[in-house]
């Protein structure tokens, strides 16, 4: 069977395993060998770029699922085995994964520049690089949670980079205590699913848990609640899902991770990791019954109008993304839920490229306005940084979902999905809404950032002069503190450099052509995705008079422009002057407004409860571990205590008192006995004869008779 | 009971004798009785048909011993003392295990078939010349055994005698 | 009464006479004189029993109380010579005083 596989599917498992190397050999470096590390990061990353090309060539000639299993630990008589397989959706993933991922290493050689912790920043990225490979290539539902795991320890690691930083620590800590939570679910589910189907295999030449005598096995069974074991199986392993895609109401993790910097962000808060979690419920499709995917569409559509409103309200840059980032998952995840696996992946895609341009671009915007990162703190960047504020643009159109940029194409493909759905509309009218109220915080965010004055403290000194250090640090005013610490002066907004912007410009051209893959008239990457071998496809047009599509790509065009319109409203028409004017919607609805610039108190919420009941089950285990088997051990050492000075006494008085008695007694006997040597001689003479009479009395006695 | 008499007078004598050497205060009435003791003792003999035991007795308890005695009371100046306290201390102890084994042997004598028999009448002949054969015979070991055992004893008491003499010149040189 | 058995009894009796003897008196020369009196009560025995006893014509006792005699005759000598030795040495002849040897 080896010998019909090609020579990249047997080789694929290079494709992570290049970077997790290079992540080791990254480890062992000294802090000062930066060009190394970035060397063998960037390197790394482009050989798997390459691998996943060819790998994608391979499928685009012959869109057949490729598997290698491998057994790799023995217990008992079963085997656990391992193994990576190639098919459409793995190949498509894997482009998008390297290529999004190269990109970002190339744009972090200039955004962590003047960093110190240089080279442990490549070496984690390449780190995840590789995790987030695995899970890509994973036909063992072990393998992917391993890697899976790896990708979130790479996450904590990143996001927790600048760790010096208490509100770092913390962000780190509370996205990997969050994610955990939806991975004991994957866990439980995985577990099950083993127990059910014996093994953990997807694909395993008839045999493997996604195939057809598994499935039917799963879904025969019943559980609780009358659910199929399917079902039940698929809602756990869709808890890992909500928990690393960060969907309600496990998202409380997703915006306080960008405290990381800004490449972090975009590589893995926006583009890869948490697209995990769709690419997980994409995998397991088979899976997935009716019901599991009935509930995969409301958390989804949920998720995605609940993160636009709380959207709208947000100050900070990276956090009006983030929301989006958990709005846009969850438009995702409602593509799959209603429209399967080409649906929601197409949207993946397409979201990656221009979410990945959002971030860098914000974090180009950051770097140049000397790490401010509060959107009324800035305005008028569009004249400072036009490379960054075109690109911005692009990216923004094409995640309103403007016509014929990217966005526009798949998330139409979600509404079509969801609008033909059987089961309810609501998640169509929360969809629909969503995308109106992206439109809005996005238009929003743009006037805020790009347009109007510039709202910044007045910097008192140019860039040169900086430079050439003609000023002394003194004088350098106004300062602001950066995110690791140093005190950075507030100059001039200015471009990026080319090794930042480069990667902005390909991404922006992906952002607007990457639709046309999947447009009604030739729906190539919904064909590919079905593996099917056949005729190429034609580009139809015919194919646009679909019964219904038209009118909806008419409304959700509609909704696009209205919340375009609205934003341009309340933001563009006035510039804003002062970075403390009040927001212009706060004017007009001050109490939804504030109840959404706090996130809608979920945080809070999980405080009280969740929190509180975690901080009372700590105190009571402490109270345990103190007083009752504190207690338990202490009594027991008091008890040791007092036995032992009870043997002290008994060996004092008994053991060493009966010797020296006995002893004494000894002495006394010789004392009394050495009496009998008076040194007299009379005396002597006395008792031989005394003893003689004895003797002879015994001798006649025995002899009398 | 005509050969019992003599006997019993001698036997009397001699005890008499030697008790009164036992309890006498001074020291010469002691050695002066033990005399008569030893004189009885070989009329005993004598009676008793041991002729050569009882003369050699004669000249060497009577005539040797007795005056060696003499001599040592007469050395040693003990009669100051004796006068005061004649007696040990604890001294009816002694006397009680004396009057005990007076009884055991008395008892052992009383209670042998030996003395319960039938005794020889007449004293068997016991010549010089039988003696002389048998020492020179039989006991000729213990003959030279006893030759050497009073060369020792003679050098003995020499020698005890010299020792004093020596210390004491020496302890009067190093005054 | 056996002839024997009166012999046996006289030595007896001057055997304990002269223990007690050896055994009360303080002076050092009685004590000797009284051991010289319970080995000449032996020696009676001996004749006693070598004239009533079987086998006379063998001369044992009689032979045997000469040796005795040799023997007594020089234990009294180094008897005595020690007895004024130790005179000389502790000023007494007192046994009750000469207590060196205790313990």
């Amino acid at each position: 069977m080896s010998a019909n596989l090609a020579w990249i599917v047997r080789w694929l498992w290079l494709i992570p395993a290049l970077p997790m190397v290079a992540a080791g050999l990254s480890a062992l470096l000294k802090k000062s060998q930066r060009r190394l590390s970035a060397t063998l990061a960037i390197g790394s990353m482009s050989v798997s770029l390459v691998l996943s090309v060819w790998a994608f060539a391979l499928m685009l000639s012959n869109p057949v699922r490729q598997v290698v299993n491998f057994p790799w630990m023995q217990f008992g008589t079963q085997w656990v085995a391992l193994g990576w397989l190639l098919d459409p959706l793995a190949a498509v993933m894997l482009v998008m994964v390297s290529f999004v991922g190269l990109l970002i290493f190339i744009y972090s050689l200039g955004y962590m520049a003047h960093d110190d912790n240089f080279t442990r920043f490549f070496c984690f990225l390449s780190l995840f690089a590789g995790a987030m490979l695995g899970v890509v290539i994973a036909n063992s539902l072990v393998l992917l949670f391993m890697c899976w795991e790896v990708v979130g320890l790479t996450s904590y690691l990143l996001i927790g980079f600048w760790f010096h930083r208490p509100a770092a620590a913390a962000a780190a800590k509370k996205a990997f205590i969050t994610t955990r939570v939806g991975d004991l679910g994957l866990l439980l589910g995985m577990v099950w699913l083993y127990a059910q189907s014996g093994t953990l295999l997807f694909y395993d030449h008839g045999a493997g848990c996604l195939e057809q005598s598994a499935l039917a096995g799963l879904a025969g069974h019943l559980t609780i609640a009358g659910m199929t074991v399917a079902t039940a199986i698929s809602l756990l392993i869709f808890c890992g899902a909500v928990g690393k895609s960060g969907q309600v109401p496990l998202h409380v993790w997703l915006p306080d991770a960008m405290e990381g910097p800004t490449p972090v962000s975009a590589l893995i808060h926006a583009a890869t990791m948490v697209a995990a979690g769709v690419y997980l419920i994409a995998r397991v499709y088979p899976l997935m019954s009716p019901h599991a995917l009935m509930v995969v569409a409301w958390v989804g559509a949920i998720t995605a109008f609940f993160a636009a409103c709380i959207a709208v309200a947000q100050n900070d840059i990276k956090r009006i993304l983030a929301y989006s980032t958990v709005s846009q998952l969850g438009y995702m995840m409602l593509g799959l839920g209603v429209g399967g696996v080409a649906v929601g992946m197409f949207h993946l895609i397409t979201h990656a490229f221009f979410k990945a341009l959002l971030f860098l671009g914000a974090g180009s915007v950051i770097h140049g306005c000397t790490e401010e990162q509060d959107i009324r703190n800035m305005g008028g960047l569009r004249r400072f940084m036009p490379i960054t504020f075109v690109t911005y643009a692009a990216a923004m159109l094409a995640l309103c979902g403007f016509p014929l940029f990217a966005g526009f194409w798949s998330k139409d493909e979600i509404l079509h999905a969801a609008h033909g759905w059987g089961v309810s509309m609501g998640p169509f009218y929360l969809g629909a809404v969503g995308a109106l109220l992206t439109a809005f915080y996005m238009t929003r965010q743009v006037f805020y950032v790009f347009f109007g004055p510039r709202r910044a403290p007045e910097a008192t000194v140019t860039p040169a002069e900086v430079a050439a250090h003609a000023v002394s640090a003194e004088e350098i005013e106004p300062v602001v503190l950066t995110r690791d610490g140093e005190e950075c002066a507030v100059i001039d907004p200015h471009e990026s450099p080319g090794v930042m912007t480069v990667p902005l410009s390909i991404l922006a051209v992906f952002a607007v052509f990457l639709g046309f893959v999947g447009t009604p008239a030739w729906p190539w990457f919904q064909t590919f995705l079905s593996g099917t071998p056949g005729a190429p496809l034609s580009f139809a047009l015919a194919r646009f008079s679909e019964p219904g599509l038209l009118p909806l790509m008419a409304s959700s065009s509609l909704l696009v422009f209205a919340g375009l319109i609205l934003g341009w409203w309340l933001y563009g028409r006035k510039p804003i002057v002062r970075a403390t004017d009040p927001d212009a919607l706060e004017r007009v609805m001050p109490g939804p407004f504030h109840a959404l610039a706090n996130r809608l108190y979920v945080d809070e919420i999980y405080g009280f409860t969740v929190i509180a009941l975690t901080r009372f089950a700590s105190g009571f285990s402490n109270f345990l571990d103190r007083w009752v088997w504190g207690g338990a051990v202490r009594l027991v050492e008091w008890l040791a205590l007092r036995v032992s000075w009870f043997d002290f006494g008994m060996d004092k008085v008994v053991v060493n008192g009966g010797f020296d008695l006995g002893c004494k007694e000894v002495s006394l006997g010789g004392r009394l006995f050495s009496r009998l040597q008076s040194g007299r001689v009379q005396n002597y003479l006395r008792v031989i004869a005394a003893a003689l009479v004895v003797l002879a009395v015994f001798l006649l006695w025995g002899s009398r008779g | 009971m005509r050969t019992t008499l003599p006997f019993l007078i001698l036997a009397i004598l001699t005890l008499a004798g030697g008790v009164a050497a036992m309890t006498l205060r001074k020291l010469v009435h002691c050695a002066l009785a033990l005399t008569v003791a030893f004189a009885g003792l070989a009329a005993l003999y004598l009676n008793l048909g041991a002729e050569f035991a009882g003369l050699a007795q004669l000249l060497v308890y009577v005539g040797a011993i007795a005056i060696l005695i003499v001599f040592a009371i007469l050395l040693t100046r003990g009669d100051e003392d004796q006068a005061k306290h004649p007696f040990s201390p604890a001294s009816l102890g002694g006397v009680v295990i004396a009057l005990a084994v007076f009884g055991v042997l008395a008892w052992a004598a009383e209670t042998s078939s030996l003395a319960q028999g039938a005794v020889a009448e007449t004293a068997p002949s016991a010549t010089m010349r039988t003696i002389g054969f048998v020492l020179m015979q039989r006991y000729v070991l213990p003959l030279e055994v006893i030759a050497l055992m009073l060369t020792a004893a003679m050098i003995g008491a020499v020698l005890l005698a010299l020792r004093e003499k020596r210390t004491k010149t020496a302890g009067s040189a190093a005054e | 009464m056996n002839p024997l058995a009166a012999c046996l009894l006289v030595s007896a009796l001057l055997f304990s006479v002269g223990l007690a003897g050896a055994l009360t008196r303080r002076s050092a020369i009685l004590v000797l004189a009284g051991i010289e009196l319970m080995l000449n009560a032996a020696n009676l025995n001996f004749i006693g029993f070598w004239r009533f006893g079987p086998h006379p014509e063998a001369l044992t006792g009689l032979m045997f109380v000469i040796f005795a005699i040799a023997v007594a005759a020089a234990e009294a000598a180094v008897g005595l010579a020690l007895i004024l030795a130790i005179y000389r040495h502790a000023h007494t002849s007192d046994v009750s005083e000469i207590q060196e040897m205790k313990g």
